[in-house]
């Protein structure tokens, strides 16, 4: 889960670049950046969650 | 962010010179508000922790770390992707050769990031007190200053890719950030939360059944004059990072000393509110992180708000600050000190905000796409990059001190004496658990 985590948030920050560097209409432009910022958060999330029962099993 | 900066006059130059030299008070309110966070039997090796990395953090800078950022308008690596040119590292020398240490713009500029650096290696430290090796605490500050900061710092500050948004696809004026929300704050913050992961809860802080203990600081006070010597720091860094890295010019430091003011007010005084409506008294510690997370929230558009903004902007941070500290606490994320919540957090809502409210002359629409292209590269970059050099890190040196060295304290265990040796010392500490 954590990997997959990490992988969202790389995913994410490319899609976003992807975005800026292709799309030149700012809606689609608009669009793709918040969903790589969602794709973003989606992959925060995940490592978070991976994250809590790794520490309170290593407590 | 422009291309060049121009060259300052003689009294804007004095005057930039005068706000960097207080941006040290910055580290030494960091460092007093790490330390007084701490337990009594931590305190020493807290503060020392911090002298230690601040000064690896300049060195490192000073060997690698300006030649990896360089600053607008001087050499630097750059592709070119559909006609537009991606600078994605600077081409300057290692050792400061190469740059003149004149006053100009570029020399004025590195010597700022020597304490923005230590800055930003310093803000980890008060995540994992208690727990983190100083030996460890010196590499990974290797790696943030040789490493992480430089990267991000070249796209934002040093005319990198970030900073020409606004050039090359019309967003905005590019990637704003006065006074290192991003390239400090966030970075640093960042590399907080990575720290915190990797190290785990202190021992004591969770029960079997995962319920988090409250373990209070040794020194309030210490805290919170930290967070007034912090003031004076932020307004010299928030100042001086506008002059060097987006060209303000120096008339508008009282604008941006009265727009941190605010934000930092502003921020202290929700998290009173806040803490005092669900505790039923206000609670310290929150109030001063909450006067830090304002600090930390002004950063970005200092220069380019109006100062009912920064109020705003404040009255967010204070919130935003207290409660993630208390909701990453239940997700068992141990910040002894809520570096990340103040530090990483609020940097980034300061970016954001920046998109939101400042209004930059002569910039297209689209600042708040910018800002939101940056915090994008914070959390999809920099972080994972952070995670893993740290990752390896920690394999090839443990970060964590082990068992014995979390109950004697951190001082006895690392230095061999406290820092209050006439104390006396509550027993149950050196009771096994």
């Amino acid at each position: 889960m954590k990997i997959a985590g990490f992988l969202l948030l790389l995913s994410g920050w490319l899609l976003v670049l992807a975005a800026v560097m292709l799309l030149a209409v700012p809606a689609s432009r608009l669009c793709f950046v918040l969903a790589g910022g969602g794709v973003e958060i989606l992959g925060l999330f995940l490592v978070f969650r991976a994250h809590a029962p790794l520490a309170r099993e290593r407590h | 962010m422009p291309a060049t900066v121009p060259a300052l006059s003689e009294v804007g130059m004095a005057i930039c010179i005068f706000l960097i030299l207080l941006v040290p008070l910055a580290i030494a309110g960091l460092a007093l508000i790490n330390t007084g966070f701490v337990r009594s039997r931590s305190a020493a090796h807290a503060m020392l922790s911090t002298l230690c990395v601040v000064a690896i953090a300049a060195g490192v800078y000073f060997v690698c770390g300006f030649a990896l950022e360089g600053y607008a308008g001087r050499p630097m690596h750059a592709i070119s992707i559909a006609g537009k040119q991606w600078s994605w590292l600077a081409d300057e020398k290692f050792f400061f050769r190469g740059l003149e240490l004149d006053g100009s713009p570029a020399s004025l500029a590195a010597l700022l990031q020597i304490f923005g650096v230590g800055l930003a290696a310093a803000i980890p430290l008060g995540s994992a007190a208690d727990r983190w090796r100083l030996g460890a605490s010196a590499a990974a500050a290797v790696l943030l200053a040789g490493c992480i900061y430089p990267l991000f710092a070249h796209w934002a500050w040093g005319g990198g890719w970030l900073a020409q948004l606004g050039v090359n696809y019309s967003l905005g004026r590019g990637f704003i950030d006065c006074g290192g929300a991003g390239s400090i704050q966030a970075v640093g913050g960042l590399n907080a939360l990575v720290i915190l992961w990797i190290l785990g809860p202190r021992r004591g802080k969770y029960s079997v059944e995962g319920i988090p203990a409250a373990i209070p600081g040794h020194n309030t006070v210490l805290v919170l004059f930290g967070c007034l010597l912090a003031l004076l720091g932020w307004v010299g860094l928030n100042s001086a990072g506008a002059i060097l890295f987006t060209g303000t010019i120096p008339a508008r430091v009282v604008l941006i000393a009265v727009n941190t003011m605010l934000s930092a007010s502003a921020s202290a005084l929700t998290s009173l509110l806040i803490t005092r409506i669900r505790f039923g008294k206000p609670d310290a510690s929150l109030v001063a992180n909450g006067w830090v997370g304002g600090l930390v929230a002004s950063c970005a558009g200092c220069a380019y708000m109006e100062p009912l903004a920064a109020l705003l902007i404040g009255v967010v941070a204070g919130a935003l600050v207290t409660f993630s500290i208390q909701w990453l606490e239940l997700i068992a994320v141990d910040d002894t000190v809520g570096s990340f919540s103040v530090h990483g957090l609020c940097g980034l809502w300061s970016l954001l905000a920046a998109g939101l409210f400042a209004h930059v002359p002569g910039a297209a629409p689209g600042q708040w796409i910018a800002q939101v292209v940056g915090i994008a590269t914070l959390l999809g970059f920099v972080l994972p990059l952070s995670y893993g050099l740290n990752l390896l890190l920690d394999r090839v040196l443990p970060q964590r001190v082990p068992p014995e060295g979390e109950r004697q304290g951190m001082d006895l265990h690392e230095l061999g004496a406290g820092a209050y040796p006439e104390f006396v010392t509550y027993t149950e500490d050196f009771i096994q658990r």
